[in-house]
C-alpha cells in the first residue's frame, strides 16, 4: 500500500470515473484497481515519481471507451450491445430513436384503421382483426429494429418473407367458419412472427448465442411494459367512458373502434422503444419479479401434484375420483402453466449474472423445474390416452407437440441446472441450451400455421 | 517490432490459458509473464485482459476467486479449471500445428532462396 497521499486521491479520483461506466461492475473496477497500483509501484521502483508513474498506468490500461466496450460484449447482460456500441459511437442516434418510434407507432395505429376504410369494422368484423392484427403491427415493430440497426438489405427480406407468408396463409386458406385450425394458425404465427421480429432485434445475426439471450431478455422486458401501458390504457379507457357518460354520451363505439386497436398498435412498438431507452429502470424490476414468482410457481406446482395424489387418480377416470385429468379445459390450462414456467426459467436466465455462483435461488429453480418436468409427464400421458379414446383432432395434436417441446426442454434445463448447483457445468451451458431452443419454437410454430390448417381439412 | 493486431487477439488465449497452466495467478502478473515470455513483443491494453478473463470464466476454463495482495487489498486469483485444461490442451495441439507448418515452409524457402530469390518477388 502506498502512503503518497496524492496518488491515493488520483487513484480515487480514478476509481470514480471508471465506476460510472455502466458496463464495468464494481467488482471489476476493484479488480482494475489492484492492477494499477501494481503497474504503479512497478513503474516507482523503476525510478519514475507517483504522478508519472500513475499516468503510464492509466494509459496503458487502455482507452476507458474501448475498455467499457469490451466489458460491455463480455457482460451484455449488465448493458446490451447495442446500447454501448452504437450509441457511445454516435450519440445523435439516440435522439433520433424517439421520433422514429413515435412515428412506427402512429403508423401502426393508422394501419389498424386502414381496413375500416373498406367498410370493415372492429365490431362486425372482429374475425378478421382477431387473425390479421399481428400481420399488421408487429412489422412496425420489426421496422423499428431494422432501422435501428442499420440491417441490410439481405436481413429486411428475412424478416419481410415469413410476414407475407404469414398474410397469405391466414387469409387466402379456405378456413370454414369458426374453424379450430385457424384459431391455432393465428396463435402460432404470432409466437413465429415474433420470433421472426427477433432476428430484426439482433440484426441478423442468428448465430450467437448472446444476441439470442439479448432477444429473450428483451421479450421479458417488452412483456413488462406492454402490461403497464395496457394498464394505463385500461384507466384511460375506463374514465373515457364514465365522462362521456356523466354528459349523456355513448362513447362505446368511440372506445371499441378507435381507441383499443390503435392503443394496442401503439403500444407494441413504444414498448419496444421504451425497452431499449429506459433499460435500467426494468432492469432492476426483472430479477424481483422471478424472485417473487419463482417460488409462487413452485408451490402451485407442487400443490397441485400432492392434490393430485391424495385425490387418487390423476389420469384414470375412477368412478369415485373426479377425473382431473379429462377435460380438455384442464389440459390446456396446464399447457398455460408449463409455459409460464419456461417463460420465469427464461425470464430469470436473462437477468441473471453468469458468473456468479449457485445459490438458493438456481436451487429453487431446480425443484421448479422437477416439479414442472413431473406435471408435464402427467400431461402428457392424460393426452395421449385422449387421443387414443377419442381420436386426434388438430387442437389435441397442437397441444401434445407443445408439451412433447416443452418435455425435452425441461429435461435439458433440468439436467444442466442439475449440474450446475452441484459445480459440475457452468451457467454458460444453461443458456446456450435455451438459447439453442428458440428455433425448435419457431419451426414448430410455423408448422402448426401453415401445415395443420390443410391437413385438417381447414376446419 | 509491432505483431499485428489480430494475431495478438488470436493468440492472447492460448498464452493467457498456457500461463495459468502453469499455476493459479492474477491479472498483472498474467501480463508480466506474457511481456516475460515474449521479450516484451507481444503486448495490449492492460485493461483488455480483464475482459477476456472474465470470458473464460463464463466458458468454464477458467475459476477465479477473491483472494488477498500481500499489502492487504482485495485481488482476485484465476486458475484453470478441468474443462480449461482440455481447452488448452486442444489450443496447444491447433497452435503445434500451425506452428511446425510455419517453419516447415519457412526452412524450404530458406534452403531454396539461394536462387529462387529473382523470381520469389514475382
Amino acid at each position: 500500500m502506498t502512503d503518497d497521499p496524492g496518488l491515493e486521491e488520483q487513484i480515487a479520483a480514478w476509481r470514480a470515473f471508471v465506476a460510472r461506466r455502466d458496463a464495468i461492475a464494481s467488482g471489476d473496477v476493484d479488480e482494475l484497481e489492484d492492477h494499477l497500483r501494481d503497474e504503479v509501484a512497478g513503474l516507482t521502483a523503476s525510478g519514475l515519481s507517483g504522478d508519472e508513474a500513475f499516468l503510464v498506468a492509466v494509459k496503458r490500461l487502455g482507452g476507458l471507451d474501448e475498455l467499457s466496450r469490451e466489458f460491455a460484449r463480455e457482460h451484455s447482460e449488465r448493458l446490451w450491445k447495442q446500447l454501448v456500441m452504437s450509441e457511445s459511437a454516435e450519440p445523435t442516434t439516440r435522439s433520433r430513436a424517439l421520433p422514429l418510434a413515435v412515428g412506427l407507432a402512429v403508423g401502426a395505429a393508422v394501419a389498424v384503421k386502414v381496413p375500416a376504410l373498406f367498410g370493415i369494422d372492429v365490431s362486425t368484423d372482429g374475425d378478421f382483426y382477431g387473425r390479421n392484427l399481428v400481420v399488421i403491427v408487429l412489422p412496425f415493430l420489426a421496422a423499428y429494429f431494422l432501422v435501428r440497426r442499420r440491417a441490410t438489405l439481405a436481413t429486411i427480406a428475412v424478416v419481410a418473407v415469413p410476414f407475407v407468408v404469414a398474410a397469405v396463409v391466414l387469409n387466402a386458406y379456405p378456413f370454414v367458419p369458426d374453424a379450430a385450425t385457424l384459431v391455432l394458425a393465428t396463435l402460432h404465427a404470432t409466437v413465429a412472427l415474433w420470433i421472426v421480429t427477433g432476428i430484426a432485434y439482433v440484426n441478423g445475426d442468428v448465430r450467437s448465442s448472446r444476441a439470442r439471450m439479448d432477444f429473450i431478455r428483451f421479450t421479458g422486458e417488452w412483456f413488462v411494459y406492454f402490461v403497464l401501458i395496457a394498464l394505463g390504457g385500461a384507466v384511460l379507457t375506463g374514465l373515457t367512458m364514465a365522462v362521456f357518460g356523466a354528459i349523456g354520451l355513448d362513447a362505446g363505439t368511440l372506445v371499441e373502434e378507435w381507441l383499443v386497436p390503435c392503443g394496442v398498435a401503439g403500444a407494441v412498438v413504444i414498448a419496444g422503444w421504451l425497452v431499449e431507452a429506459k433499460q435500467s429502470v426494468v432492469e432492476n424490476i426483472a430479477p424481483v419479479l422471478t424472485k417473487l414468482f419463482t417460488p409462487l410457481f413452485t408451490l402451485l406446482l407442487l400443490a397441485f401434484i400432492v392434490a393430485g395424489l391424495l385425490q387418487g387418480s390423476l389420469i384414470e377416470s375412477s368412478d369415485a375420483a373426479p377425473e382431473v385429468f379429462g377435460q380438455r379445459d384442464l389440459l390446456i390450462v396446464f399447457d398455460i402453466v408449463l409455459l409460464v414456467v419456461v417463460g420465469l426459467l427464461l425470464y430469470a436466465l436473462s437477468a441473471r449474472e453468469p458468473l456468479a455462483p449457485a445459490s438458493w435461488f438456481d436451487r429453487l429453480q431446480l425443484v421448479m423445474v422437477a416439479a414442472a418436468l413431473a406435471v408435464d409427464l402427467i400431461v402428457l400421458v392424460a393426452m395421449i390416452d385422449r387421443i387414443a379414446e377419442y381420436g386426434a383432432s388438430p387442437n389435441k395434436l397442437a397441444s401434445l407437440g407443445l408439451n412433447v417441446i416443452l418435455l425435452a426442454n425441461l429435461t435439458g434445463a433440468a439436467w444442466l441446472q442439475f449440474r450446475f448447483v452441484t459445480g459440475h457445468a457452468p451457467y454458460e451451458r444453461l443458456e446456450r441450451w435455451q438459447t439453442g431452443y428458440v428455433p425448435v419454437y419457431l419451426a414448430w410454430t410455423a408448422i402448426v400455421a401453415i401445415v395443420f390448417p390443410p391437413v385438417f381439412g381447414f376446419a | 517490432m509491432k505483431i499485428g493486431k489480430d494475431l495478438v487477439a488470436a493468440a492472447a488465449t492460448p498464452m493467457v490459458l498456457g500461463i495459468l497452466a502453469e499455476g493459479e495467478s492474477y491479472g498483472y502478473a498474467i501480463l508480466q509473464r506474457v511481456s516475460e515470455l515474449s521479450d516484451g513483443e507481444l503486448k495490449w491494453s492492460d485493461g483488455m485482459l480483464y475482459p477476456l478473463l472474465h470470458r473464460l470464466e463464463r466458458l468454464g476454463h477458467v475459476e477465479a476467486h477473491w483472494g488477498v495482495s500481500p499489502t492487504g487489498r482485495p485481488r482476485k486469483q484465476y486458475r484453470l479449471s478441468a474443462g480449461g485444461e482440455a481447452a488448452f490442451a486442444e489450443q496447444r495441439r491447433q497452435w503445434t500445428v500451425v506452428s511446425q507448418a510455419l517453419q516447415q515452409v519457412w526452412t524450404d524457402r530458406g534452403d531454396r532462396s539461394a536462387f529462387a530469390l529473382g523470381g520469389a518477388g514475382a
